[in-house]
């Protein structure tokens, strides 16, 4: 460093006004060593200049060791410290900012032969560019330098008041970060940033085996698996094969890890590629030269192409606009396919970024998830004093954003790689258990109790007997436990054997723990996705794609969902808006049967001869053809291009259609056709002759609509600037000079813009809503509007066409569609200066810029001359008002989560069915936490809605009348019990409608707020929230989910639908046209949201009944057959024995019983599609539970019990005292408890069909053929039990016995069955009934009665009820 | 855009248009799970039916079971606390604790013969099975069932680690023992001589065991059974006596009684074959049975009988089956006719959708009420 001093003598002109400032030259070589050098001289240049910054050089010191607290903590510095840190940046900008004088200059050197940045390289470089300056950028540099001189001058007199303002203003901002633009050292110093390295996999190539080995490990079983293993590898408790007892661990383990690997190998190369894509990014020469994502750090400048992605987010600095607007593409991140636009800062935009540096501060919020929030501010150097300009969402693109239409942006990094918006928001996999698998495994430690209890008994009886037997168990003839040798063989006194007994009952009965149930259920559900896959109703023709099942553990949640969380743009809709009906001056013209493919230059659809002449004029006189298509009216186009104007007021239809080109925010751009025939954007955006086609890109897909059907008929849009309109008038190209744009706002609820014509008029055109666009026509008392009020005809024609467009409105709107009014004016000269004034102050102002732009609007908005209306369609995919109708029917919740405009979410909730004309909407529209809280006070207050109740909803749900489980009641004394004021308060919520948007949810889903929320929400009977933002969907999912405790379904299909995917119980994606990360992050993914209504009602229904019933048949297998042994072993002295041979205990669950279990479980049926579809609300027996709940599992535990002593006890009595050894029982035994267990499936079998019969009666004949195989077998470990399978089947006694113990197991359950269907009958027996019986008892036709019913028969009129018996 | 693509004839794509293949699963009754298939459901007259079924067959099972069992004649003395008695009056001694007793037996030189006297209640028809029971003796403790070698007892060569099984009975003096193993060696030894009226009454002890076991299960080979050396040997370790010898001159599966003992009992109480008396037996006749008591129960309260038995089809002296197929086939069409009595009294309509939980029904509520 110091010998790099002496040539860094700056040129005079800088010394004037930095006489202290060269060793900071150096802050930008490595900081290792410089560090305290470079600060200590900064204290001293604090110390000279200034006495009001007195401080010493230690305080300094700790200034230095100051950003190290605050990058480990991530905290802002504490009040006290405040000053000392504030005072850091203010001194770096001077420094940063002579380094920037120079670093073009010696960029003007380096480009020659670029060397390494050494800190010797750039100490001379900068001293030679220095020299050399005079010459070659002298142009640019004096005028640094003299801004430059004129900053450090005035900013010693201005300095302590603009700090104390920078300082109140920073503290605005909690956890605030400074982002010294095009200085990522600087940046990166003071905090810990991540970097643009992005990271998804789960695993390292060291941390594979222990994490994925411990995430396995969270499956209870194999922890329970691991213990019996390890048990039995002590010889005392060797109950099976020591190696033989590790396979299925072994096995299981080792298939879970490749299939983890694997999957994380996929993340590894989808990582490695994000990371290494290149990007341009300014580097220290002033050039912009491409880096890998990995490599980008905050704070640099980053410069990216049209149709490029953003690598990380940034705000913009310039564009390729001269008026600093950029277009992106936000598919990835909200869903949304249109473009939007966003704004560099003229400040910024002007000193030319593309070119060189920039300097300044960006102090921005701690990285947070919102992506539709950010908020900062900028302090720019300028004359006087640094200019604060503040940043907002618009100012900001977001990582992972395409940029489209502008040929390129730049931006400086504020956030990247993991702190990025589009990461945050990528909540990761959650791993999902089913609900039933969660409550299995309570019942699972229910038998883990049962088995420590039955093994105590064992442990306990061992001990007491060898306690007993102490003195003579060397001479007692079956114990011996001297060996021959000498020495005790495996004997540890009383207390010993009672711990070895206690432990090898463990492992004796470990079956009582089915893990053979996992293995069985992971077949089930593959064979239920295989039946949910081949679903031919759920394949979609039009995407070609067939249902897709990518989880497998969570098919039977399908069958419990209580709420569902629907997307709107894509899910229900179909995310394409056709500008469907026009009114134009009270003449309706909704005949729109001809399609206009301008690209093609087809026409669709019956037209008139002589119109069609029309239309093709049309065509014909349009160079740049609209891409899409639009319906027309032959009439209108019969109008519009009519030679003689015979319209007699064409004026009109001319104002209309100019309304729908020029009065959005929609870009042109012009795609051609390239050489391989795709069609590709052209990036020159100049009036260029020549044919292509023009695509309508924008933020509003109903501007889409509109500008796409103006085209259609004749008036396209050719091109859009800042200044200037180009539209294509039935082929006459023409250019509207824009002189304002008052956007859209949900206050004005319109948007207007102010034109000048190629005539010289100027008007102002309008649409927007109709509330508000209906109030503004018609002249006002201004005088301006004299003119008009001269023609009494005149406004007799304006009140007409009000009323016919009245009534077409609520026509069009009746169809569901979407309705703007149009409306237009002529603006006198002084009405257009008088408004000029007010715009241009309110468009450059600071503070309430949207309120005086408000105001400036409301000048000109008002005595319009109504044109007329139109009528967009938002089409939504096929059959979702009936699926909607469907699911509520089967008592599902549907909620609308949407990014969309609230006005947008509501009239797409009227068109699916979801909101009525009579329901009551609560629309919470807050931006702050109190008035949120107030809002939804006011709300539950006024309809009577009070926390819900516990006892309450326990009760509903005991008498399972209510589809609802919880209904709020009202905690008036007076109507506490009443029935009346029950339903009126029913009704009452039945028809409310919560409106919420996504501000009002940032504070609503606060801690404190969340529980007012959640039961308001769960009140209404529809919840649409619109304008959320990603995470925000994933939140009111979570908050559903952890309050009501109930399974929630999400569905969607954007890439902002992959959060709460991911958050639900069940994430269904829909395979749409909005990219694939939906459908990546989901459990399910289906072509068209109306095969929900199959999937969940019939797949879900079956597939929950199929695994609920499998599993307590698996908990009932396992633990009959351990207690079965189990009452075996108090018969042999306690010692863990069996009269099974080994081979049949571990057969039993794998062979024996497994087949039925898992064929049943796949494809029993307990009900038709038809039934399934007529009564949707037979889905409810699922979300109630019914097939598998506590009580179940206790009944079949008292059932169990029985069995099991039968069981036993059956063939003991018939046994007792007799000739029979060992193995004879145990097949007695075994052939026993294989036939119980089989029929006791048999019995709940509802229909069956051959495989079933198949599966039932041959694996019952393969145990037989087992035991006489492996009874005939010499294999020495076969020995013991031979021959004695053939033995014992020549005694009728051994038959005898097996009838007498498999009925006298089953009747019990039998008759239980019978009084339960007759007295109880479920939903489900009652269905199955009608389903059977229902039509034979009119038809009389009893030999159909044990058989499905043929289609056509099925099809016939629903039973009427009551067929007395 | 797919149209525009599709139109253009490029180079690049092939002459004919590309065929999508369509991903549309096809349509088969199984994936459909349309699969035709008998449905059952529970009528009351199916339910009725079934029950009745289940009698039908039952009842008459069950009598002729009881009828069988009762044609089967079964004495049974138990003797080894008699012969101790004798023992102990005899020679004088005292034999009251179980130390005394299991000296006594273990002695191989005290007297242990004893002689019981049976009078035939009713006549036996031949054959009459001569069976030993044992009580409280636990053939079906793991530890015992467990040693044992299979291969050994086939007459396989096995090598001294193999033996492992049979512990703790597996080496004596580091030879293995054949045949090894704790059932082998507490093979039951007390051995009967039966006259019937003063006359020598003869045992058929042939066929006695399986001839599975004898043909397959047990080799021919010879043993060398510590016991053999140990009788021989003073008495000093007699401690080791578990059962009786094997005489090694006969081969294994000749020895039928060593075959029906390591056939391990499947419950604690149980019998074993030890013999044919091929001849009928009247109503009066005395049978008396020199015992030889010489295996030792007496350290585990073991008793032992002595059990003469005709056999019918359905096995020996046990009415269990009989009584419970009796008692169920009764209890089906009881149950049968109280069904009958439900859907009397409270007829359901079956298929009738107002039960429906939805539909708030009266009607299941007032079944409800009725019960």
């Amino acid at each position: 460093m110091n010998k790099l001093a002496p040539p860094l003598d700056p040129p005079e002109e800088l010394i004037v006004g930095h006489t202290d400032l060269s060793p900071p030259y150096l802050h930008a070589s490595t900081f290792s060593a410089g560090t305290t050098v470079y600060h200590h001289t900064t204290g001293s240049t604090h110390r000279e200049p200034s006495s009001s910054f007195d401080r010493s050089s230690s305080k300094l010191q700790s200034d230095v060791s100051m950003p190290a607290e605050v990058s480990s903590t991530q905290r802002p510095p504490s009040s006290q410290e405040l000053p000392v840190s504030n005072d850091v940046p203010a001194n770096n900008k001077e420094e940063r900012q002579v380094d920037d004088i120079f670093l073009p200059a010696a960029a003007g050197i380096t480009t020659m032969a670029p060397p390494p940045l050494s800190d010797e390289w750039r100490g001379t470089s900068a001293s030679l560019s220095r020299r050399s300056m005079g010459s070659s950028s002298s142009s640019r540099i004096p005028r640094h330098v003299t801004d430059e001189t004129a900053f450090g001058s005035s900013r010693r007199g201005s300095r302590r008041v603009s700090d104390t303002r920078r300082l109140s203003q920073r503290e605005d901002i909690p956890d605030s970060r400074f982002i010294y633009i095009n200085n990522p050292d600087r940046t990166n110093e003071n905090y810990t940033m991540a970097g643009n390295k992005v990271r998804t996999s789960k695993y390292t190539f060291i941390s594979f085996l222990p994490r994925n080995l411990f995430e396995q490990f969270h499956r209870y079983a194999y922890i329970y698996f691991l213990i019996l293993v390890i048990l039995n590898q002590i010889p005392q408790l060797a109950v099976f094969g020591r190696f033989a007892s590790l396979i299925p661990l072994i096995l299981v383990l080792v298939i879970t890890a490749i299939k983890d690997g694997f999957e994380d190998w996929g993340r590894h190369r989808s990582d490695s590629r994000e990371n290494n894509r290149v990007a341009l990014v300014l580097d220290h020469d002033g050039q912009y030269t491409y880096k890998k994502w990995k490599h980008i750090r905050v704070g640099e400048m980053v410069k990216v192409h049209a149709n490029e992605t953003v690598p990380c987010d940034m705000v913009l600095l310039g564009t390729s606009d001269p008026s600093g607007v950029a277009y992106v593409e936000t598919l990835n991140l909200d869903g949304e396919s249109n473009l939007k636009s966003r704004y560099a800062r003229q400040e910024t935009s002007n000193q030319h970024p593309e070119v060189g540096p920039l300097t300044g501060l960006i102090v921005c919020k701690a990285p947070d998830r919102n992506i539709y929030e950010f908020s900062a501010f900028m302090e720019l150097p300028a004359d006087s004093q640094d200019i604060q300009i503040p940043l907002g969402q618009n100012n900001i693109i977001l990582r992972g954003c395409e940029v489209k239409n502008t040929s390129w942006v730049v931006g400086v990094v504020v956030y990247a790689g993991r702190e990025t918006k589009a990461m945050l928001n990528s909540s990761g996999a959650q791993s999902k258990r089913s609900k039933l698998e969660h409550y299995m495994n309570r019942e699972t430690g229910w038998l883990v109790v049962f088995l420590v209890v039955i093994c105590f008994v064992g442990g306990l009886g061992t001990g007491l007997w060898v306690a007993a037997n102490y003195d003579y168990l060397d001479i007692i003839l079956y114990y011996k436990k001297m060996s021959s040798n000498g020495g005790n063989y495996l004997f540890s006194g009383s207390v010993g054997e009672g711990i070895f007994g206690f432990l090898s009952c463990v492992i004796r009965f470990q079956i009582m723990i089915p893990l053979s149930l996992y293995i069985s259920m992971e077949l089930v559900r593959l064979g239920q996705s295989y039946f949910m896959i081949r679903d031919t109703e759920m394949y979609d023709a039009a995407s070609n794609s067939k249902f897709q099942c990518r989880a497998l553990n969570i098919n039977e949640d399908l069958g419990q969902i209580k709420y569902l969380f629907s997307d709107k743009t894509g899910t229900l809709t179909e995310n394409k808006m056709e500008f469907h009906t026009a009114s134009i001056d009270g003449v309706d013209y909704s005949n729109t049967k001809v399609v206009i493919e301008p690209a093609t230059g087809k026409i669709e659809g019956s037209i008139a001869p002589e119109d069609s002449h029309f239309v093709e004029e049309i065509l014909t006189k349009q160079a740049w053809k609209p891409k899409v298509g639009a319906k027309v009216d032959p009439d209108l186009v019969h109008l519009l291009t009519g030679r003689p104007s015979t319209a007699p007021r064409r004026d009109t239809l001319f104002d209309y259609m100019l309304v729908l080109v020029a009065c959005n925010t929609i870009v042109p751009t012009r795609v051609k056709k390239t050489a391989s025939g795709q069609l590709e954007m052209e990036a020159v955006n100049s009036m260029e002759d020549g044919s292509g086609f023009i695509e309508y890109q924008g933020e509003s897909p109903d501007e889409q609509a509109l500008v796409a059907a103006a085209a259609a008929y004749g008036f396209t849009l050719l091109e859009r600037t800042s200044a200037n309109i180009v539209v294509n008038v039935l082929g006459e190209v023409q250019r509207y000079e824009v002189l304002g744009i008052h956007e859209f706002d949900s206050v004005r609820k319109c948007m207007s813009v102010v034109v000048a014509c190629p005539d010289g008029m100027i008007k102002l055109l309008v649409k927007g809503a109709d509330s508000t666009v209906l109030n503004l026509i018609g002249p006002g008392d201004d005088e301006n509007t004299a003119e008009r009020r001269e023609s009494a005809e005149q406004l007799q024609w304006q009140a007409e066409v009000r009323e016919q467009t009245l009534k077409h409105l609520d026509k069009y709107a009746r169809e569901g569609l979407r309705t703007l009014v149009i409306a237009s004016r002529v603006l006198t000269q002084k009405e257009v200066e008088d408004w000029h004034f007010h715009y241009a102050k309110a468009s450059t102002a600071l503070h309430d810029r949207v309120g005086m732009l408000r105001n400036a609007a409301g000048l000109v908005e008002n005595n319009l001359v109504l044109l007329g209306a139109s009528g967009i369609e938002d089409r939504l995919q096929d059959g979702v008002p009936e699926t909607i109708a469907l699911l509520r029917e089967a008592g599902i919740k549907v909620w609308v989560l949407t990014g969309d405009k609230q006005e947008t979410a509501i009239s797409i909730g009227f068109s699916c069915l979801l909101l009525t004309q009579d329901m009551q909407q609560i629309i919470i529209n807050e931006s702050t936490i109190e008035s949120c809280r107030a809002a939804i006070a006011d709300a539950k207050r006024k309809y009577g809605i009070l926390p819900t109740q516990k006892k309450r909803k326990w009760f509903s749900i005991k008498h399972q009348n209510s589809v609802e489980a919880s209904i709020p009641t009202l905690n008036d004394s007076h109507y506490e019990n009443s029935a009346n004021h029950e339903e009126e308060m029913e009704r009452v919520h039945r028809s409310l409608a919560l409106i919420i948007d996504g501000n009002s949810l940032v504070h609503a889903l606060s801690k404190e707020l969340e529980q007012d929320l959640f039961e308001l929400a769960t009140a209404c009977r529809v919840v649409i929230c619109c304008r959320v933002a990603p995470l925000q969907k994933a939140g009111i999912v979570s908050l559903v989910k952890r309050r009501a405790r109930e399974m929630t379904l999400a569905v969607g299909d954007g890439a902002n639908d992959v959060s709460m995917i991911q958050m639900a119980d069940v994430g269904v994606g829909i395979s749409g046209q909005e990219g694939r990360q939906a459908v990546m992050a989901s459990d399910f993914a289906l072509g068209q949201f109306r095969f929900l209504k199959r999937l969940l009602l019939l797949h879900g229904h079956w597939n929950y009944q199929r695994l609920a019933y499998m599993v307590l048949y698996n908990f009932y297998r396992n633990a009959v057959f351990v207690m079965m042994l189990f009452w075996f072993i108090l018969y042999s002295a306690f010692s863990p024995s069996s009269a099974l041979t080994d081979w049949n205990l571990i057969f039993f669950s794998l062979l024996y019983t497994a087949v039925p279990t898992i064929v049943v479980g796949i494809l029993d049926k307990d009900l038709s599609h038809k039934t399934l579809l007529q009564y949707p609300q037979l889905y409810t027996v699922g979300q109630r539970g019914e097939t598998y709940n506590q009580l179940l599992f206790w009944v079949t535990m008292i059932d169990t019990l029985w069995q099991s002593l039968v069981l036993f006890y059956v063939p003991y009595f018939v046994y007792r005292v007799s000739e029979v050894d060992l193995y004879s029982l145990g097949f007695l035994f075994c052939m026993a408890v294989v036939i119980v267990v089989n029929i006791h499936l048999a019995m709940d079998i509802n229909r069956w069909t051959w495989i079933e019969h198949a599966a039932i009666w041959l694996s019952t004949l393969a145990t037989f053929i087992c035991q006489l195989v492996m009874d005939a077998l010499t294999i020495a470990d076969l020995l013991p039990n031979h021959w004695v399978s053939f033995h014992m089947c020549g005694e009728l006694r051994f038959w005898f016995a097996l009838l007498l113990t498999v009925i006298l197991a089953l009747l019990p359950r039998f008759c239980i069955k019978i009084l339960k269907q007759r007295i109880w009958p479920s939903d489900i027996h009652i269905a199955r009934e009608v389903e059977i019986l229902g039509h034979i008892r009119h038809q009389s036709q009893p030999s159909l009665e044990l058989h499905e019913l043929p289609p056509s028969m099925a099809n016939s009129s629903p039973p009427s009820a009551a067929v007395s018996v | 855009m797919a149209r525009t693509h599709l139109n253009d004839n490029s180079p690049n794509l092939l002459q004919t248009p590309p065929k999508i293949k369509s991903n549309k699963p096809k349509y088969t009754k199984f994936s459909q799970q349309e699969l035709a298939g008998c449905k059952p459901v529970m009528t009351p007259t199916y339910v009725m039916a079934t029950l009745m079924l289940v009698g039908a067959i039952f009842i008459p099972i069950g009598s002729i079971s009881l009828h069988a069992v009762g044609g089967v004649v079964e004495i049974v003395k138990r003797y080894e606390d008699v012969c101790l008695i004798i023992a102990s009056t005899l020679q004088n001694i005292t034999l009251s604790t179980i130390a005394q007793k299991v000296n006594y037996i273990q002695d191989p030189t005290t007297p242990k013969n004893c002689t019981i006297t049976l009078t035939i209640p009713h006549y036996m028809k031949q054959p009459v099975y001569v069976y030993y029971e044992l009580q409280n003796f636990y053939q079906n403790h793991r530890r015992y069932v467990k040693s044992r070698d299979d291969a050994q007892l086939k007459g396989k060569f096995v090598t001294s680690s193999s033996l492992a099984s049979c512990k703790p009975e597996d080496f004596l003096d580091n030879y293995p023992i054949v045949p090894c193993g704790l059932i082998a060696w507490s093979f039951f030894n007390d051995s009967y001589v039966f006259t019937l009226n003063n006359v020598s009454l003869p045992i058929n002890k042939t066929s006695i065991a399986w001839q599975s076991d004898i043909k397959v299960k047990f080799g021919a080979q010879p043993s060398n059974f510590p016991n053999n050396n140990i009788n021989s040997t003073n008495s000093s370790t007699n401690s080791w006596i578990g059962g009786g010898a094997l005489n090694p001159g006969v081969a294994l599966n000749h020895n039928e009684d060593f075959l029906v003992w390591m056939r391990a009992a499947a419950l604690p109480n149980f019998r074993k074959l030890w013999g044919r008396i091929e001849q009928n037996l009247y109503d009066g006749d005395v049978v008396t049975i020199n015992i030889l008591n010489v295996y030792n129960t007496y350290s585990f309260h073991g008793k032992k009988k002595i059990v003469l038995s005709t056999s019918s089809w359905i096995g020996g002296k046990n009415n269990f089956l009989g009584c419970a197929y009796l008692c169920i086939g009764c209890m089906c069409f009881l149950l049968a006719f109280s069904f009958f009595l439900m859907y009397r009294q409270w007829p359901r309509a079956l298929g009738d959708t107002s039960y429906f939980s939805w539909h708030n029904s009266s009607q299941a509520k007032i079944c409800l009420e009725h019960l």
